[in-house]
């Protein structure tokens, strides 16, 4: 059972982190609803978190990566207060956040 | 040797200026009455944050060669650089800023309870550009590009009953969003194969280590959808059209030449002292393996075509320009693909000439939708005739500039981005960028066309100037037709100003 632990290496986790960040373009690009591509969005931003991270533990040799990744968490929470703001005053304009029924600017 | 977090404050007072100014603005916004002041404390901010970088720039440059003769050109543990090309952007993201602060009082949809907020906003997006144009850390490039996106995506909604605002809002954040979570995914595989975040470093890594070549590029390729979106280039274009429609006209115009040169100084930063290597007669080598002028010369190819064409058929003023400022990004790219001293020199001046003339275009669409409410081709029907001469001869000044015409600014600054690209013998992107002026030639004059051969209808109004705005226009279009016939000092500041901190 150890042997099986300790096989994990960086490759596992850049792995998962390619799966999440794929899995959060996908959700960007077919969701409707506003909040969900907001969560694709939030998806995408921890995939580079899982980066950072790994690639600080076993490659880089010191503590940018982890700092880096406190900083994506704390922009993260911004962006989503500011996203959920707008949001709420399309849901008053629109009376919806379908992002299909919002589309006054054409052209 | 780098300077710690107190000794840098000594370098740094045009962001503490701006800073000061934005809590002066929260404050008084509090305990205030009068809402119409607040723009003036903004704009004396705004000038006094120009006042202190030009003197940063003029006066105190013997100081800063002293630093970096002394390789202390670092601040704050090697976080931003203080250096010409920083002052560079400071001066010209400042001027934006006391532009735009500016035509804001004479705004009709900006005045209003919330105009405080404004402010506030506007002049904390002004700070994160000024940080933009002197990151030297791809955490710190992050930060600031984010702190811009996130003020810009309020100002955009600001009008909170106006649909369009709030959709433009909901398309930038979305937009903005993928584009920088796009971004750090790139920058994370960058940190992985150096294992720095430092511009120095990073570059160091690379000519060292020869990293594997096609993670590297892929890596930059996800990376330039961060930047790419801040300029607007395609294929992270399409926020553009629909965010310079909805938001109102000053953000847009502080958008379009604000938050445009805050993106190229980002980008000119880390594709040219962190990717390349300053050779013999100011050429520049890329690190070997990683062909990112040919990708870009696609893009900016392509930016430039799609821009022109796409304008064509435009008949709201504001999405015209908004395709046209996406063709721009297009021309200033043609100075980054040639890899060299002067390419970058042109790159500079022209980002100086396009604020002037861009900014001026805006100024005349808010006097238009001011007086008529209407931002379209037929608000400016015959404009000349009805009182408003003034500002139909300012955007007949500007646009003919856009298009490059001679004796304009517009027109020395296409000729320097095309002697830079000729010179580096890429003739087929001089070709491109010619013919492309020369359609952009057909939407500018038909613009101006309407503007003074048409005849007025009787249904609308006079067009009245008031003072504000008045002067403004009157300053940026003698401006454009001086730099137009003397250049020398602008294209003098942007020569000295293309030399990097370097570290040593």
């Amino acid at each position: 059972m150890d042997g099986l632990l300790l096989d994990i290496g960086l490759r596992h986790f850049l792995f998962v982190s390619l799966i999440v960040f794929v899995l959060g373009l996908y959700c960007v690009l077919t969701r409707k609803n506003a909040i969900g591509i907001l969560l694709g969005v939030e998806l995408i931003l921890n995939s580079a978190n899982i980066n950072y991270i790994a690639f600080s533990h076993f490659s880089s040799g010191n503590y940018d990566g982890q700092v880096f990744a406190i900083f994506v968490i704390m922009l993260a929470a911004a962006e989503a207060v500011i996203g959920l703001a707008i949001v709420l005053g399309i849901y008053q304009n629109f009376s919806s956040i379908d992002i299909e029924a919002v589309d006054s600017l054409q052209g | 040797m780098n300077l710690g977090s107190i000794e840098s404050l000594a370098y740094l007072y045009p962001e503490g200026i701006l800073l000061l100014s934005i809590l002066a603005v929260f404050l008084v916004d509090l305990c205030v009455d009068d809402k119409e002041r607040l723009g003036n404390i903004a704009l004396v901010g705004a000038a006094l944050a120009l006042v202190f970088t030009s003197g940063l720039s003029f006066f105190d440059i013997r100081l800063i060669e002293g630093l970096q003769g002394a390789g202390e050109g670092w601040l704050f543990h090697r976080m931003i650089a203080l250096d010409s090309f920083a002052i560079f952007f400071k001066v010209i993201l400042s001027l934006s800023l006391v532009g735009v602060v500016w035509m804001s009082l004479g705004s009709r949809e900006i005045n209003g309870p919330n105009q405080g907020e404004y402010y506030g906003i506007l002049l904390a997006s002004g700070l994160g550009m000024f940080f933009m144009a002197s990151a030297t850390n791809l955490l710190l490039a992050y930060l600031s590009l984010e702190f811009v996106s996130l003020t810009s995506y309020v100002l955009t909604g600001y009008l909170t009953h106006n649909r369009r605002s709030g959709e433009a809002a909901l398309k930038y954040l979305i937009y903005g969003g993928v584009a920088s979570g796009t971004m750090i995914y790139g920058m994370s595989w960058i940190f992985g194969l150096t294992g720095s975040l430092d511009y120095t470093e990073i570059n160091a890594a690379l000519l060292q280590n020869a990293p594997d070549q096609l993670t590297l590029f892929i890596a930059l390729v996800l990376m330039l959808a961060g930047f790419g979106y801040k300029i607007a280039a395609v294929p992270f274009h399409m926020w553009a059209p629909d965010v310079y429609h909805g938001a109102p006209i000053p953000v847009t115009a502080f958008l379009s030449v604000g938050s445009k040169a805050a993106g190229f100084a980002l980008l000119m930063r880390f594709f040219y002292p962190a990717l390349s290597q300053s050779g013999d007669a100011g050429m520049w080598q890329f690190v070997p393996g990683v062909e990112w002028p040919q990708l870009m010369l696609i893009v900016a190819m392509v930016t430039m075509t799609l821009g022109n064409l796409a304008a064509l058929n435009q008949y709201n003023v504001k999405r015209l320009l908004a395709y046209s400022s996406i063709a721009h990004a297009g021309y200033i790219l043609m100075g980054f693909v040639v890899l060299s001293d002067e390419g970058l020199r042109a790159m500079l001046f022209y980002i100086v000439v396009y604020y002037l003339m861009n900014l001026g275009a805006f100024i005349v669409v808010m006097v238009v939708a001011n007086n008529t409410g209407r931002e379209d081709l037929e608000g400016f029907r015959g404009l000349a005739w009805r009182g408003g001469a003034l500002p139909a001869a300012a955007m007949a000044i500007f646009l003919f500039s856009l298009t490059g015409l001679p004796p304009l600014a517009g027109f020395i600054g296409k000729f320097y981005l095309f002697a830079a690209v000729v010179k580096g013998q890429f003739y087929w992107l001089a070709v491109v960028g010619i013919l492309n002026s020369v359609v952009s030639l057909y939407y500018y004059a038909r613009i101006v066309k309407t503007m003074f051969l048409d005849q007025p209808s009787d249904s609308e109004g006079e067009v009245t100037l008031d003072p504000h705005n008045g002067s403004l226009l009157a300053i940026l279009s003698v401006a454009t037709v001086i730099l137009g016939v003397y250049w020398a000092p602008v294209f003098d500041f942007a020569d000295r100003s293309t030399r990097f901190f370097l570290g040593s």
